[in-house]
């Protein structure tokens, strides 16, 4: 048995209603105590309104050596962009 | 008998030597993590003890701060519970001695919030939301270290062997508690021994730990009649700078 705690991915959605977001891991023995951990170490400064924890060995991670084939062929393809359009200022961030 | 002095610097001193025995661990507890949630408790406690020296030296009118209470008196002037100051030994120590005390603090402080001081319920208001998280934490951990590994689970029951002993103080009234009882500014003390008892047991059990038998209870923190030899060296080490330099500030 490892004596190492697993370690776990942390995503908190902060004050503004947004959608979480990643912020960092921590080492914790399980899910409940991760989250506990998560307020502690990354939400002392107010920063929080919800935490996700999530084991980083469940996170499937695309693989750097294949960026080319994933990635490369939406470059030429302005098109997909919706750049073409003016955005009314009241709109707001999209 | 100045009832609500001497009741506000009671509850003050608890936090403030609990609080600087806490922050002793900051940056040596044995995880990243658990620095962290020591040093954020060690800061809670501290941040309640500003509020409630501050009434006790409000209610004292002598002019005197919240600081100058902290770290102008020495030893015999303090009233906090011996359990607040006993030593952090290890990591299982530390977290039984806040378990013992958060859950006899989280239902104390439930009973204030109807206090008919009104500061007193506004600190006890402010105070639960902490330490309904100190308790939740310092349980989880206790039951996680009782029901642990073999080694473990001797240490923390060892650490309970030796706290429990401390207890008791919390649970028995003098002429100040009765007064304050009788005021409608606290509850009784007796009163709240069944709840922590409860409370106590379940925990315990759930953490495979065994509850020493003997109702044996140390006592004279709480009064300032005798505190244990340790509290003196920890003063020492809290207040070395306003000793050494007297008014300093920054």
């Amino acid at each position: 048995m490892s004596k190492e705690w697993p370690l776990w991915e942390v995503f908190i959605r902060g004050q503004h209603g947004l959608s979480h977001r990643h912020v960092g891991s921590l080492h914790a023995p399980d899910a409940e105590m991760a989250i506990k951990n998560a307020r502690d170490v990354y939400t002392r400064r107010n920063e929080g309104q919800s935490i996700w924890v999530v084991e980083a060995r469940h996170i499937t991670a695309s693989s750097p050596s294949e960026k080319g084939p994933l990635y490369e062929p939406s470059e030429s393809k302005v098109y997909r962009h919706p750049t073409f359009f003016d955005i009314p200022d009241d709109v707001g961030a999209m | 008998m100045n009832t609500l002095h001497e009741f506000a610097l009671r509850m003050g001193d608890n936090v403030l030597v609990l609080g600087h025995r806490v922050s002793e661990w900051c940056g040596h507890a044995p995880v990243l993590e658990e620095d962290i949630a020591l040093a954020n408790s060690a800061l809670d406690l501290i941040g309640q003890t500003q509020l409630w020296l501050g009434l006790a030296a409000d209610a004292e009118g002598s002019g005197k701060s919240a600081d100058d209470l902290a770290f102008l008196r020495d030893a015999w002037d303090f009233r906090n519970a011996l359990l607040c100051e006993l030593p952090n030994g290890d990591f299982g120590q530390t977290l039984m001695r806040q378990y013992l005390f958060d859950a006899w603090h989280l239902i104390m402080l439930g009973k204030l919030t109807s206090s008919s001081e009104e500061r007193v319920a506004e600190i006890a208001d402010k105070a639960i939301k902490e330490v309904s998280y100190h308790v939740e934490r310092s349980r989880d951990t206790v039951i996680g270290l009782g029901d642990g590994t073999e080694e473990s689970h001797a240490r923390v029951q060892a650490a309970l062997d030796y706290l429990y002993p401390y207890v008791g103080e919390f649970f028995v009234s003098d002429k100040v508690d009765e007064a304050a009882a009788r005021a409608g500014i606290a509850p009784r003390l007796e009163d709240l021994r069944g709840a922590y008892d409860l409370a106590v047991a379940e925990t315990m059990s759930e953490a495979t730990l065994k509850l020493p038998e003997s109702e044996f209870a140390h006592k004279g923190g709480r009064t300032g009649s005798m505190h244990t030899e340790h509290l003196g060296h920890m003063l020492t080490q809290m207040q070395w700078l306003q000793r050494a330099y007297p008014g300093a500030t920054w």
